[in-house]
């Protein structure tokens, strides 16, 4: 099963593990990606997240889907956040569930590494001082 | 022939706008239209290198319009 979600309020990680759980799994693993209060020592005040929301999701549920054909895993959860978030808040959650821990390690790992490098999703950083939308000049 | 530009992140700053009507001529490929978009917006050759998606995909390099393609201008993705 896989379960894809973009949504601009709160994510619920709790809901996403109970998503992966079955009983035939022997493990869960969850990432949970959360907004750092700094970046190279400059203080961050929030992040503000924007998807080019359709494509995102067709790009998350590729990741899913090819995660699942290269490794015996039961659920991969993946939801993701877009809007203003504070320091802490959780901006991304995979949830993998496979009937032996090393499967769920390797697909989660995986799923947050591919969306980082494929999925339309883009994140500004708010500073005291101005505003940088990440990676985007070279 | 008219597509839909949608542009997202720094490009929606640069573009001034998210979404933009764009009448091309016919056969117009994304190469020419990144073109089009440098000359019109010094800006976008500042930028790291950016992709195109059409209708919702990643395109390749040289792809064809038609008339009412989705054409999504894709900066460097920074999700998660």
């Amino acid at each position: 099963m896989i379960d894809i979600q973009i949504s601009s309020t709160p994510l619920n990680i709790a809901a996403c593990i109970d998503a992966a759980a079955t009983p035939d799994c022997g493990g869960i693993d969850v990432f949970i990606g959360t907004v750092r209060n700094a970046t190279a020592g400059k203080k961050v005040l929030r992040l503000e997240y924007e998807a080019y929301e359709s494509m995102a999701l067709k790009e998350m549920y590729k990741i899913a889907d090819e995660a699942a054909r290269k490794w015996p895993v039961q659920n991969i959860v993946i939801h993701h956040r877009t809007g203003i978030l504070q320091i802490e808040d959780a901006a991304v959650i995979i949830a993998v569930s496979a009937p032996h821990r090393g499967a769920a390690f390797e697909a989660c790992r995986f799923a947050i590494d591919t969306l980082k490098k494929a999925v339309p999703i883009w994140k500004k950083e708010i500073f005291e001082d101005g505003e940088v939308w990440v990676a985007a000049h070279p | 022939m008219k597509i839909t530009l949608l542009a997202f992140g720094i490009v929606k700053e640069i573009l001034q706008n998210r979404t933009m009507e764009l009448e091309l001529p016919e056969h117009t490929t994304t190469a020419e239209l990144k073109a089009t978009l440098h000359s019109q917006y010094p800006a976008m050759q500042q930028l790291a290198v950016y992709r195109i998606a059409v209708n919702g995909e990643y395109s390749a390099e040289n792809t064809i319009l038609q008339d009412g393609d989705e054409v999504a201008i894709i900066p460097p993705v920074s999700g998660g």
